[in-house]
């Protein structure tokens, strides 16, 4: 038995979520499904929308030797971090997803992640933030949860950070330092602390998160408590006291912004959170609102069934999907389609030792034939790697090898998109956003009007 | 050990040559038990004396000679022979039986031969025989790299080193030179052997040879898995504490430190060794490294093909050579032989120098080796859970207990290899900021992800003593180190953790664009200074303040 709706979306990460919601604004009726949870846990829940442009144009080198470290003061200066991010859109390499969609499709992506997501800063101004990094670094980014504006790096105030012993993601005094070193316009020390007992044996994120939020008694002292009693009397281990003071991002789940109020209560600084690699809390909260956005906007979603199969006309139209429910193959019909499945870390891309796949449609993925030719040697150069995608036209359907529309009624968004180098540009989160608002009314469009391209 | 003032310089850190970067096979002397017999006598003699003397870097894992339907069928009972001998303990087992072993053997493998194959960690070797030197007055200078031999009235005096900057140098600065005076000078350096004797106006023709080996995530065998045939590429599979390792190519190379690794030898790993183990075609293979063999033939040999080179080694005095008393090399041979090796050139010096002493390397426990029954009572003790402290403890041998006795949490700071602060910092205490070698010594950044959840932890535990400069450089060249090896497995998993790895160093942590690494000023004023205190409607300018239009509307 077919299952049907105007538009479907495959994939229930950043882009997948907008691209539902963007089109259930349109009236659409729409599903979304999702094989495996979202990448956003391994993602710092930053939106970045646009920070850098990074130099292009490395070598991909043949033949790597022995010889050759790529090493990593021959490398171009990058431009930015850049104040705003859309002023800097055109300037981007042809084909960058941004280029298609252009600066408005940002613009709009924002303004759908502000009304989904209301606990989140920056709406306020066009400006880029910089937040401290747990690297020690500061990036720019667009939209920040509540619990880390505390510690924008615009901001004079003096800082402490906080480390725990038993968490071995950062040194606190080593980020301190490291902070001095990009030339924060306030003071700022580290110190680190061990966290009191029934914590410190077996701390994970998680764990000290579930702690706060529930204000458990650690010793018989309620953890809010407990962790402000610690912290306390290294407030003055900044020059002039601390005004503020940043701690891994583990300072609560639903509750997080309570947890960082109380302790900033009772520090009578402000407490803010550092975004953290994976397990990362922030990542996982707002992963959680989204889901309730769709909700709000009735979308219809499931997860834990892949997509094993398309069905297509004779224009290439796809006009339903093969989910695989418990060994039986169930057709997903819908007469728009968004693809937003991921990228190499979501598993929307795929690749052996012959090419580089978009495993679930089949969409072209345009890339060298030789493999070695997908890397260059510095880490962070311009990594060929990093662009790969599926190409598209401007409404986001996907291109053939002879740059030909493959699926009129597929659009693609996020991460399965080609073209950007999201990490180093500082544009995962806005990539998303933007070709997930574009796709999702494009594929309501073509649900509304029937009329494909 | 024998009473002799001894000073050891290594250019790089230890292992940086040959020794660092070999497939970590313990041979049993069956690879050259039919084409090479004296070299195979001396490889099983030695086995044995290392699982004795190094038993904390040794893994028992016996090894097989598998034979496939278009393998020679004389050729394996000429190796069985061979083995007999050499006197190599050797068995025949079927295909089942072999099977029956290790699971993963492709279906028509015919027969194995059993040999008593093991896997040995270089580094973890290595380290031991430099602590045991300190320990008995040696002075090991690293990163003192040889510039020139001392030559004087037709006679070597000793060698000219430039102190570049790393560990173990303390006090000199880098880029100054020492001359250090010896009555004799020994050149163990491997491929880069004729270099120095070059520095000394000798000819020492090493004929350096490369060899790929490529790292896979798992152990898809548990036994050493050679192929039974003469001679050829890609016909050994090493089991490695959490990895394989395949090997190897076999090609003449010039320059021991500049050479091409080319994408044919690591598909040539795969391909053909998935004859062997059919799962390693699918398996997620994690890096591909090259080492360069230091073999070595008395002029006049004129071996075409390398693989030919004998695999022995040899004595070169240079005063009974060359007439340049004062220095004699060693060359050739293999890391089973180190021992061995070195024996022999601590007797033909001790010759030299009067020194009667007998040499004891070959009843001496190598230090962290004896009393290995310790180290279970020592998971115990450090309430460590397995397996990470089973793992720390075959790691760190009789030093366990020293190691891990620390005060404070001890958080696993590389959980693909379950490596604790304790050991990483212990590793740092022995070398300083130079986390390549703490990788060696510990395999922190060495499993699945490549270091891209580990290495800025690792970099974490510079603190407080070492700068955060120092730390950001240390984190940059251990980061960039692993995306070397990682170039030659970008497919599949490992592509997808590449980019994983991409996205936590470049996007969450901007460490690409990190301004502490570039000139440019921030402009701080120019960012959000953070939402006005006095809530008031937002001006959302997620709106179009421009006032263009959107024209996906």
């Amino acid at each position: 038995m077919a299952i049907t709706s105007d538009v479907l979306v495959i994939g229930g990460g950043l882009a997948g979520v907008t691209a539902a919601v963007s089109a259930a604004r349109e009236g659409a009726d729409v599903r979304l499904i999702s094989h495996k949870h979202s990448t956003m846990q391994q993602a710092s829940g930053l939106i970045d929308a646009l920070g850098y442009l990074p130099p292009t144009g490395d070598d991909a080198e043949l033949t790597p030797t022995a010889g050759r470290t790529g090493a990593m003061d021959q490398r171009a200066t990058p431009e930015g971090p850049l104040p705003e991010p859309f002023a800097a859109v055109d300037r981007l390499p042809e084909g960058h997803p941004y280029r298609l969609v252009g600066a408005e499709a940002l613009r709009s992506g924002l303004a759908l992640f502000d009304e989904m997501v209301d606990s989140y800063h920056g709406a306020h101004t066009d400006r880029n933030a910089l937040v401290p990094t747990f690297g020690g670094s500061v990036k720019p980014t667009a939209r920040y949860p509540a619990s880390v504006a505390g510690g924008l790096a615009s901001d004079g105030a003096p800082m402490l950070v906080v480390g725990f012993r038993s968490l071995a993601a950062f040194d606190a005094r080593q980020v301190a330092g490291q902070l001095r070193e990009t030339g924060v316009p306030f003071s700022v020390a580290g110190r680190e602390l061990t966290l009191p007992a029934g914590l410190a044996d077996d701390m994970t994120p998680t764990r000290v998160a579930h702690a706060l939020d529930r204000d458990e008694r650690l010793d018989g002292t309620p953890a809010r408590a407990a962790l402000a009693a610690l912290i306390e009397p290294h407030l003055d281990a900044v020059k002039g006291g601390a005004a503020r003071v940043g701690l891994p991002a583990c300072l609560g789940d639903e509750r997080v912004e309570a947890v960082c109020e109380e302790l900033s209560d009772r520090l009578g600084a402000r407490v803010f959170e550092i975004p953290m690699g994976p397990p990362s809390l922030p990542g996982l909260r707002l992963s959680d609102r989204l889901y309730e956005s769709l909700d709000e906007a009735g979308v219809r979603y499931e997860t834990g069934n892949p997509v094993v199969g398309v069905e297509t006309d004779a224009d290439g139209r796809v006009d339903a999907v093969l989910v695989d429910r418990k060994g039986t193959e169930i057709p997903y019909g819908a007469d728009g389609i968004v693809l937003a499945t991921g990228g190499l870390v979501g598993k929307g891309l795929d690749s052996d030792r012959e090419g580089v796949r978009e495993p679930v449609l089949g969409c072209h993925v345009p890339h060298p034939a030789e493999r070695y030719e997908w890397y260059v040697d510095d880490v962070f150069g311009d990594q060929p790697y990093a662009r790969f995608g599926v190409a598209t036209d401007e409404r986001l359907r996907p291109l053939d090898a002879a740059g030909g529309v493959q699926f009129p009624n597929v659009h693609v968004a996020g991460a399965t998109l080609g073209g950007a180098d999201v990490a180093r540009e500082k544009s995962a989160s806005g990539v998303s956003l933007a070709t997930g608002v574009v796709a999702g009314r494009q594929a309501a469009k073509v649900a509304a009007t029937g009329v494909v391209g | 050990m024998r009473g002799v003032d001894v000073t050891l310089v290594e250019k790089g850190n230890l292992t940086h040559g040959t020794t660092g970067r070999m497939h970590g096979l313990l041979h049993s002397g069956g690879r050259y038990a039919v084409a090479d017999q004296a070299s195979a006598k001396e490889c099983v003699e030695e086995n044995f004396i290392l699982r004795d003397i190094a038993s904390h870097c040794v893994e028992e894992t016996g090894g097989l000679f598998v034979k496939r339907p278009e393998d020679d069928e004389s050729y394996f009972q000429a190796k069985l022979q061979g083995c007999l001998d050499c006197d190599i303990p050797a068995e025949v087992l079927t295909g089942r039986e072999a099977r029956a072993r290790e699971p993963y053997l492709a279906d028509d493998i015919e027969k194995a031969i059993t040999v008593p194959d093991g896997a040995v960690d270089p580094f973890r070797l290595c380290v031991a025989n430099a602590a045991g030197a300190l320990d008995h007055g040696a002075t090991v200078m690293t990163h003192a790299e040889v510039t020139d031999i001392l030559v004087e009235a037709g006679e070597v005096v000793g060698a000219e080193v430039r102190h570049g900057d790393g560990p173990r140098t303390s006090g000199r600065q880098p880029g100054s030179t020492d001359r250090i005076v010896a009555d004799h000078v020994v050149n163990a350096t491997g491929a880069w052997a004729g270099r120095v004797g070059a520095m000394a106006g000798v000819d020492v023709e090493v004929r350096p040879s490369k060899g790929v080996m490529t790292v896979m995530n798992t152990r898809q065998v548990d036994t050493v898995v050679n192929r039974c045939r003469p001679k050829g590429d890609a016909d050994i599979v090493v089991p490695h504490e959490t990895a394989c390792i395949l090997g190897t190519t076999d090609e003449e190379v010039d320059d021991p430190e500049d050479y091409p690794e080319h994408r044919w030898e690591v598909d040539l790993m795969i391909d053909t060794l998935a004859e062997l183990v059919p799962i390693l075609k699918k398996a997620r293979t994690l890096r591909s490294f090259w080492g360069v063999r230091p073999l070595y033939e008395p002029p006049g040999t004129g071996t075409e093909d390398p693989t030919d080179i004998t695999r022995d080694f040899f004595l070169l005095d240079h005063g009974d050579r060359d007439g340049l008393p004062g220095m004699t090399s060693i060359v050739g041979g293999k890391l089973t032989t180190y021992r061995m090796m070195a024996e022999q050139i601590s007797d033909h010096v001790c010759g030299k120098l009067g020194v009667s002493a007998a040499c004891r390397t070959a009843a001496e426990p190598l230090p962290g080796s004896h009393d290995i029954g310790r180290l279970h009572e020592m998971m115990d003790e450090f309430g460590l859970r397995s397996p990470v402290s089973r793992r720390s403890a075959q790691r760190l041998g009789s030093r366990t207990e020293e190691v891990l006795q620390t005060s404070g949490p001890n958080p696993v700071v590389c959980g693909c290899e379950g490596v604790t602060r304790a050991e990483v910092r212990d590793a740092i205490d022995d070398v300083g900021a130079e986390l390549n070698a703490v990788r060696l010594r510990t395999r922190a950044s060495m499993g699945t992800c490549q270091g891209g959840f580990c290495c800025h932890q690792i970099a974490a535990e510079l603190a407080p003593d070492h700068s955060a400069a120092t730390a950001r450089t240390a984190l940059d060249d251990l980061y960039q180190e692993r995306w070397k090896g990682q170039r030659h497995a970008l497919w599949g998993e490992q592509l997808s953790q590449a980019m994983l790895n991409h996205m936590l160093h470049a996007t969450s942590m901007n460490r690409d664009a990190d301004p502490a690494r570039f000139d440019t000023e921030v402009s701080y004023d120019a960012f959000d200074p953070g939402r006005p205190t006095k809530e008031t409607p937002v001006a959302a300018d997620g709106g179009r303040p421009d006032g263009s239009e959107d024209r996906w509307r």
